[in-house]
């Protein structure tokens, strides 16, 4: 399975969810797949969801997920610390590990060689920590909004992009919008 | 009032609640009362471009957020000032402290000191330089003016600013 086939799959159970989407294809396939005034789009800025995620589970009770790549934590890997010390019960950090940069070509990350994000995110103080194929994230996703609990979950999957439209919505859109899905 | 007091005073009065941080030897009197103070969420993180990630995420949430840091870390935050906070219309107080001005007792210093200015007018960001005690004084306008334009904004406080409360 490809990113895309895990957010088609997974879809139904971010739609009701605040969801923070990784910049590039990630965010061009989900606004494709189920565009929601709950998601927030990355237009760039790489590396940022899991912050961006975490500040914004932080200041109110509603669970958070975040969708993030392999490429784009080891871009902000104090992200993992941070995430470790201060994570609240309603974060969920969803890393679809593809072993590559997917928005720029698919060039390998060096977690499709000896890198483990899941050890890492052991080793930086998160408590659940949750490694899956790509057939049972959306199992090990309701599983985690169901515990309550700050979970890592590191999706292993295939690389490879969907064909999807660039999003020309406006980013301030997007974050009005967003900003009012958090409060409604 | 201490000025570390004083400083916290104006952001909780101005209704920050959650306050990022990267250390600076001048700026851990302020961090220490940020941290002990009950109405902020003081998250420390590892660098500065995350931080402004974690302020994006409180605001979006609710909650008016700040990042405090050195201005050597200027650099490494421009992409995300340009392409979150800026790009998404988010406001976002920077108070730095101004390593590299009068005072500074380490050479290296002063080498991004000389680009601090120019990068930030570059980046068309609000900047105001806390330079004498009383400076200080703006700052609750200062404030204001961030989350009035939905903007980030910087203030460089420098070492004379923090001397002339104490050693340095
Ligand atoms: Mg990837």
């Amino acid at each position: 399975m490809i990113r895309s086939e895990i957010l088609k799959d997974i879809a139904p159970i971010l739609r009701d969810q605040l969801v923070i989407c990784n910049i590039g294809i990630p965010s061009q396939e989900l606004h494709a797949i189920d565009d929601q005034s709950t998601n927030f789009y990355m237009l760039g800025t790489m590396g940022l969801a899991s912050s961006i995620g975490l500040g914004l589970a932080m200041v109110q009770p509603k669970p958070v997920i975040v969708i993030d790549g392999d490429g784009s934590v080891l871009t902000n890997l104090g992200t993992l610390p941070t995430i470790g010390n201060n994570a609240p019960s309603n974060y969920i950090l969803l890393i679809i590990d593809n072993g590559s940069y997917g928005s720029t070509g698919d060039q390998p990350t060096y977690t499709g060689r000896k890198t483990s994000l899941t050890g890492m995110a052991k080793a930086a103080g998160c408590d659940r920590v949750v490694e899956c194929q790509a057939e049972d994230t959306g199992a090990v996703l309701q599983e985690a909004l169901d515990a309550q609990e700050a979970t890592v979950i590191v999706c292993k999957c295939e690389s490879g992009n969907a064909k999807m439209p660039v999003i020309t919505m406006d980013p301030v859109v997007i974050r009005d919008r967003f900003m009012k899905a958090v409060q409604a | 009032m201490s000025i570390d007091k004083r400083i916290t005073e104006d952001l909780v009065s101005k209704g920050i609640g959650f306050v990022t941080t990267v250390p600076c030897k001048q700026l851990a009197g302020v961090i220490d009362e940020i941290d002990r103070h009950p109405e902020i969420k003081h998250v420390p993180s590892n660098k500065e471009d995350e931080g402004m990630g974690l302020c994006a995420g409180a605001w979006m949430g609710g909650m008016r957020p700040a990042i405090i840091m050195q201005n050597t870390a200027l650099g490494v935050t421009l992409n995300t000032l340009a392409t979150l906070t800026q790009f998404y219309r988010m406001p976002l107080p920077m108070l730095i402290s101004y390593r590299g001005e009068l005072r500074e007792p380490v050479a290296c210093q002063v080498e991004m000191a000389l680009h601090t200015k120019a990068l930030l007018a570059q980046m068309l960001i609000p900047t105001y330089h806390f330079h004498k005690q009383a400076d200080v004084e703006e700052l609750p306008m200062i404030l204001d003016h961030a989350f009035m334009s939905n903007k980030p904004v910087a203030i460089l406080t420098d070492a004379n600013f923090w001397g002339g409360y104490g050693d340095q």
